[in-house]
């Protein structure tokens, strides 16, 4: 199964993406659960641990289409600020239960996806970055608009879910271990589904188009239709986890959808390691957990994000764990 | 509808797009001779604006901080590239991409806790307060002279590119760099210039916004996504496109702020959306570059 995702030579790998291989990829899937089942207890605080599953999906998601489509995008706030809307949305505005406000959620942020993704697959390389910025703007200032539906500056409010019904147990969503076990069974599908992806046949495509677009057209591969189908599971993947931190916060604060919360991602996904399975992951705990130790003594704990993330872009671009992984794969 | 008002509109819209024009010029020089997207340009564009302020209050002269402030960014700027971006030009565009971006990141936080979190009004000068009769209607001076001074740059940007023995070297190593490398032109040096050419075009965007927007830490993030608009609908790398799409960009908002202003900031996106499906290159655009 690894055959697929790593039939590409090393040669031709960009340095920043660098897969697991053997053992570590094989049972990425029980491996991932595993870890984040202890999260929780090996963590400073349980809010710590709830932040680093949304954050972690949300760079999972991300990684889908950056790391392994090798498409740089600086939009991604978008979906899973709109996945968190929508299901808020659909809960305050509409009565929905939680399941299908979920739904909903993800459902939204996958057109939203599509729509800003079939504009933005029109442009190449560094364009595309500019340009998914600009439409993911052109969603955070709708929003702000739009303060009947979304509460404006204010946030969406409004929508607790106190408890939920899951084949006839009833989970209190107001403890918070209980809370981040329903989460985490969601990050579980949604970490299932993009290992089942990325070992498809369309898992190998993706990476085919970001080692070498030509080649891969020119293997006959739809090239447009494979990024925007990979654009479209990541902003679906980031909706999953909007609606989570929807579902967690029981608000939406509009910096959901801001400039701030895309850079965010960006930074995770490469602290920890583009193109790898559980770089994103390790990327966003490592982000968390500066956040969480630096603003214990400064309000400016982003100054020292910042600089750490330029340290790593100039001396370690494959990030914490993809480094761990050239390391071990190293022939 | 009142002429005397659409024509203040209009020119006030003209105004912001030349406030556009110089982010976006600076934006354009930098991708065009470098191959990379300076993701910093907005922090550097607040930061300009913030070294007005200071500037400014050292001297009491509004004056000295348009002088002193752009060209102190953008010596900030060749640094910024001989240590940080330079390591980077043999890696994949994303490399460099990342760090400016990282780098604006750092930048904010600093200017946070230099000035404080709060923003800073800062005004014109008294000689360039109040308005002016131009015989159809009454301007505010200020906007009038940050049209001229917009105006003033651009004929010696255009003088200095295609008139002088720099401005050939500078399009030759945009074309070409290893050619110019081969000819015996430091193309290094060259760099270094013009990136500080253009973090200096984007500072003094900023000294010259300063009086007409809120000076805060977060005035960058908008300016950053505006320049990137005008800069797909101009065509990436074309400084007539910059231009065009900058004043374009400006009366599109301040005219939709005049009839429906809830779309006011909404406008202009929607103007890059129907120009990538018209037209992905922008409107000066080469098909191939980027598109």
């Amino acid at each position: 199964m690894s055959s697929t995702s790593h039939a590409a030579p090393a040669a031709l790998r960009p340095p920043q993406a660098v897969g697991e291989a053997g053992f570590l990829s094989r049972w990425r899937v029980p491996l991932s659960i595993a870890v984040l089942c202890v999260l929780p207890w090996v963590l400073p605080s349980q809010a710590l641990a709830v932040n680093v599953l949304i954050y972690g999906l949300f760079a999972v998601g991300y990684n889908l289409l950056f790391g392994y489509t090798g498409l740089l995008s600086f939009g991604h706030a978008a979906f899973f600020g709109g996945g968190a809307y929508i299901t808020g949305m659909a809960i305050a505005h509409f009565g929905l239960g939680w399941f299908p406000a979920m739904l909903v959620g993800v459902a939204g942020s996958s057109v939203l996806a599509a729509v800003i993704g079939a504009l933005s697959i029109r442009t190449r390389g560094i364009y595309f970055c500019m340009v998914t910025l600009a439409l993911s703007q052109l969603v955070y200032y709708t929003a702000l608009q739009a303060s009947n539906w979304t509460g404006g500056e204010n946030g969406l409010r409004g929508f607790t879910v106190a408890k939920a019904d899951v084949l006839g147990f009833t989970v209190n969503l107001l403890d918070p271990m209980q809370k981040y076990y329903f989460l985490m069974v969601f990050a579980a599908l949604a970490l299932w589904f993009v290992s089942r992806v990325l070992n498809s046949p369309f898992g190998a495509a993706i990476e085919a188009v970001r080692e070498n677009e030509t080649r891969a057209r020119a293997c006959g591969y739809d090239v447009e239709r494979t990024k925007l189908l990979s654009f479209i599971l990541s902003g679906a993947l980031c909706g999953v986890a909007g609606t989570m931190s929807a579902i967690h916060l029981s608000i939406v604060p509009l910096d959901a959808l801001h400039y701030h919360t895309s850079s965010i991602v960006v930074m995770m996904t490469m602290l920890g390691g583009a193109g790898s399975f559980f770089g994103p992951f390790v990327g966003a705990l490592v982000f968390l957990l500066i956040e969480d130790v630096a603003s214990l003594w400064t309000s400016h704990w982003q100054l020292i994000v910042g600089v750490v993330f330029i340290l790593f872009v100039l001396f370690l671009p494959k990030g914490i764990w993809g480094t761990l992984i050239a390391w071990r794969n190293r022939p | 509808m009142d002429l005397e008002l659409f024509l203040m509109q209009l020119f006030s819209g003209l105004a912001l797009g030349a406030i556009l024009v110089m982010v976006a010029l600076g934006l354009t020089i930098i991708f065009g001779m470098l191959g990379i997207v300076n993701f910093a340009h907005g922090a550097l564009f607040m930061v300009g604006a913030y070294a007005g302020l200071w500037v400014a209050s050292l001297t009491g002269s509004f004056w000295w901080a348009l002088l002193i402030a752009p060209i102190a960014v953008g010596a900030f700027g060749m640094l910024v590239e001989r240590v940080l971006i330079r390591p980077l030009y043999k890696r994949t565009p994303d490399d460099p991409l990342l760090l400016t971006f990282g780098l604006g990141y750092v930048l904010v936080e600093a200017v946070r806790i230099t000035f404080g979190t709060d923003g800073i009004p800062f005004s014109a000068p008294e000689s360039l307060q109040g308005v002016v009769d131009l015989g159809i209607g009454y301007f505010p001076l200020y906007r009038l002279f940050v049209l001229g001074v917009v105006a003033v740059i651009l004929v010696l940007l255009w003088v200095a590119l295609e008139k002088t023995r720099f401005g050939l070297v500078v399009r030759a190593g945009a074309r070409d760099p290893l050619i110019m490398r081969v000819l015996g032109v430091d193309v290094s040096r060259l760099w270094l210039l013009v990136f500080g050419l253009g973090v200096g075009l984007t500072a003094l965007g900023g000294v010259l916004a300063a009086p007409m927007r809120n000076v805060s830490p977060e005035m960058g993030t908008l300016v950053l996504a505006e320049a990137f608009v005008v800069t797909v609908i101009g065509g990436m790398g074309s400084l007539l496109g910059a231009v065009v799409a900058g004043l374009l960009v400006g009366v599109a908002v301040s005219m939709t702020a005049l009839f429906a202003p809830e779309m006011a900031t909404i406008v202009m996106f929607g103007l890059m959306a129907l120009i990538l499906l018209v037209r992905p290159q922008g409107l000066f655009g080469r098909p191939g570059v980027g598109a």
